[in-house]
């Protein structure tokens, strides 16, 4: 993990790879993601989703809240196996592989979940030499080396005996971050990497996932709805609403995208296609309507 | 590190208490030394009515308990009780004229086989089957027979 | 309206079945992880720390105080037929064979089983068994499979460390305070309790309720809803659900073990 490269979030098309069009030939997409149909109950999450997600650049996945973004990571990590179609990472259908099989992929994949989902009862050291210990037999004094390696590089080091308790959200975020590629993955996904962050830990994470993709040589998926970081840092985005693909392509074209659903989302209008209230009856026949008396 | 050994002491501490209480539940309330259903040889007993015996009644002589009831059965040829006791290995000279007797120890308390020794020189062994005994007293039955003497005692 | 409320009925009836489902599914796999708890003792050391050492000091109070009870209450009436000196059958056989197994389970069910739940569903909700999952590590056999032996371990040892208390509970009061014969006290004990037939029993029966508590306090934690209402009810119904399947259990175990 060397020192990044200075990271300018507001020009995006500089990526040292240039961001394969999500139809375009050339180099094997990492996942592949073919007629994805996934519902829960009733409700349907994903109707038919086509994505293909390049190597080494960052990909956004946007959209509001309630649209199955962290879905889609739990599906292309294995953790939900969709109804119909299939998601191919580096090469393998997840959703057909052996249990040990799968287990051996996501050694190569990180999560950084929205939570932080450290493991309270241990340090932060010893959370971030978890998987380490999990998946290797590392003599004590490397292991060390290595955990002060991945905490240095989120900038933690000094906070590796603290419990996860005694974190700031931020400090927990890098922490689960550290974590995540403390087995120096191919790709790492980020679930709401922005979310609910002070300015100043929200430019530390938007820093630190650009550093990481472009020095580390690694594969990221964002997913989240903080539009103007994400935008900054994505080499490709996509839009998803109502389980659709709305729109797709590098930030610049997506941002002056016409569809009137994807600049609601992007402009943060509070009313257009996405309307403000819940679908409900009209209120004054709500207000006028008689009965539902509290009953008992 | 110190408090994974403090641990690791009082989980140790923990599972010594609990054999020891084990322990102290196998020899001093229970009788382990006593115990050993399943060890020794088997007897059969056929008695005309056991009363109120029970499977794991004592099995005794001269009052020492030498083993114990293993099950009661039916036979319904002769319609008989078969008692199966089992004896402890220990004691493997019971001669094979031994009485069996169903008696009560105390008034109220619960029905046990006693054994008295024949005069035999040959011994009983595994499977082997008592050829005299006694059934149980029924409290009516010697009530009824008293009665019944008193009542012929009178007519003379 | 039948109907509807038929239906309704199908549709619960359904839902428990499939509960109960997945409650064995997750048995399997949690004993599956057996082999691979083998070479890390130390996870199991710190389960049977948390069930079972932490719960000692509430499973001898209550060993202790409960031993005392049954002498004074058996006392009063073994008197009353001047059999005060089977003071210490009763007060052992009902320990060894009823109370200790079962009060243990209870107690532990409260004490240890609402933590498994809450800490299992917490786990749950913050997302740290997903964690573990995208970490290639197994959460079942990382996290349940630990704690389902160190429960089953512990509790036939928190059932024989109440049962020898209560019987040295129920000697102080009857040979202690209320002048039983001491050495009748523990001879008609000994004369009258087997081995096998009652300690043995004493043993399987909470060794039984040890797999049951743990194994629904597991399942109630990993099957909750992952919000602080689902792990709050899910800790509620591990220990009403703990507690009704202990003594049903016990029911037919006595019926099965003791019956002539």
């Amino acid at each position: 993990m060397g020192n990044g490269v200075p990271d300018h979030p507001a020009t995006t098309a500089s990526s040292p790879e240039p961001p394969a069009a999500a139809t375009a030939g050339g180099a094997e997409p990492l996942v592949r993601v073919r007629g994805l149909h996934f519902s829960r109950g009733d409700t349907v999450v994903f109707d038919g989703v086509d994505m293909d997600i390049p190597r080494g650049a960052v990909t956004a996945i946007m959209g509001p809240s309630g649209t199955g973004k962290t879905t889609l990571l739990k599906l292309i990590s294995g953790q939900l196996r969709p109804q119909a179609g299939s998601i191919e990472v580096d090469g393998l259908d997840v959703h057909r592989l052996g249990l040990q099989d799968l287990y051996r992929l996501r050694t190569r994949m990180g999560m950084l979940f929205q939570s932080g989902a450290l493991l309270d009862d241990l340090t932060v050291f010893e959370n971030v030499a978890f998987p380490l210990r999990e998946h290797g037999r590392l003599p004590p004094s490397l292991l060390r080396r290595l955990v002060l390696m991945k905490l240095q590089a989120v900038g933690l080091r000094g906070a590796a005996d603290l419990l996860p308790a005694q974190l700031s959200g931020g400090m927990a975020r890098r922490a689960a971050l550290a974590r995540a590629i403390a087995l120096d993955p191919m790709m790492v996904m980020y679930d709401e990497p922005f979310t609910g962050q002070d300015p100043i830990s929200m430019g530390v994470l938007v820093s630190l996932v650009h550093q990481l993709n472009d020095a580390g040589g690694l594969s990221s998926i964002i997913v989240s709805h903080d539009v103007p970081e994400t935008l900054g840092i994505a080499d490709h985005v996509y839009v998803i609403a109502s389980g659709r693909i709305l729109c797709s392509g590098p930030p610049a074209a997506v941002s002056t995208h016409a569809d009137p659903r994807v600049r609601q989302f992007l402009d943060g209008a509070p009313d257009g296609p996405v309307h403000f209230h819940y679908p409900a009856a009209p209120l004054a026949e709500e207000l006028l309507a008689v009965g539902r008396r509290r009953r008992w | 590190m110190g408090t994974t050994r403090t641990m690791e002491i009082l989980v140790g501490a923990f599972m010594a208490l609990g054999f020891v209480a084990l322990f102290f539940l196998a020899m001093r309330v229970s009788n382990l030394s006593a115990a050993g259903a399943g060890d020794g040889y088997a007897l059969i007993a056929r008695f005309d009515n056991v009363g109120s015996l029970k499977v794991r009644a004592p099995v005794s002589m001269a009052g020492v308990r030498l083993g114990r009831v293993e099950s009661i059965g039916f036979d319904a040829q002769t319609y008989q009780a078969v008692v199966t006791l089992r004896i402890e290995p220990a004691y493997d000279q019971i001669p094979t004229d031994t009485f069996a007797n169903i008696y009560t120890a105390g008034l109220l308390g619960e029905q046990y086989v006693a054994l008295d020794p024949g005069g035999s020189p040959d011994y009983l062994t595994n499977g082997d089957q008592i050829e005299h005994t006694q059934s149980a007293l029924v409290l009516e039955r010697m009530i009824g027979q008293f009665l019944f003497n008193q009542a012929q005692e009178g007519a003379q | 309206m039948v109907m509807e409320a038929l239906a309704r009925l199908g549709r619960s009836g359904l839902a428990a079945l499939a509960g109960v489902g997945r409650a064995h599914m997750l048995l399997a796999a949690a004993i599956a992880g057996l082999p691979e708890l083998l070479p890390r003792p130390r996870l199991l050391l710190a389960q049977i720390y948390n069930i079972g050492v932490l719960s000692v000091l509430i499973i001898a109070v209550s060993g202790l105080f409960v031993g005392m009870v049954l002498g004074l209450q058996g006392y009063y009436v073994l008197n009353q037929f001047g059999a005060a000196e089977s003071l210490g059958v009763m007060v052992a056989a009902s320990l060894v064979r009823e109370l200790g197994p079962v009060v243990t389970a209870l107690l532990v069910a409260g004490r240890a089983g609402s933590a498994l739940t809450a800490e299992i569903g917490l786990m749950k909700a913050t997302e740290q068994l997903s964690a573990l999952e995208m970490m290639a590590v197994n959460p079942v056999r990382r996290v349940l499979t630990p704690r389902f032996f160190g429960g089953c371990l512990a509790m036939p040892l928190l059932a024989a460390m109440f049962s020898a208390l209560g019987v040295l509970g129920g000697w102080f009061v009857g040979v202690g305070l209320l002048g039983v014969d001491d050495g009748a006290f523990w001879s008609q004990m000994q004369a009258k309790l087997d081995f096998r037939g009652d300690v043995v029993n004493g043993v399987i029966k909470s060794l039984v309720f040890g797999v049951v508590v743990t194994w629904i306090a597991l399942f109630q934690g990993y099957d909750a809803t992952p919000t602080a209402a689902g792990v709050s009810r899910a800790t509620t119904r591990s220990v009403v659900h703990a507690a009704l399947a202990v003594l049903g259990l016990d029911f037919i175990l006595t019926a099965l073990m003791f019956g002539d």
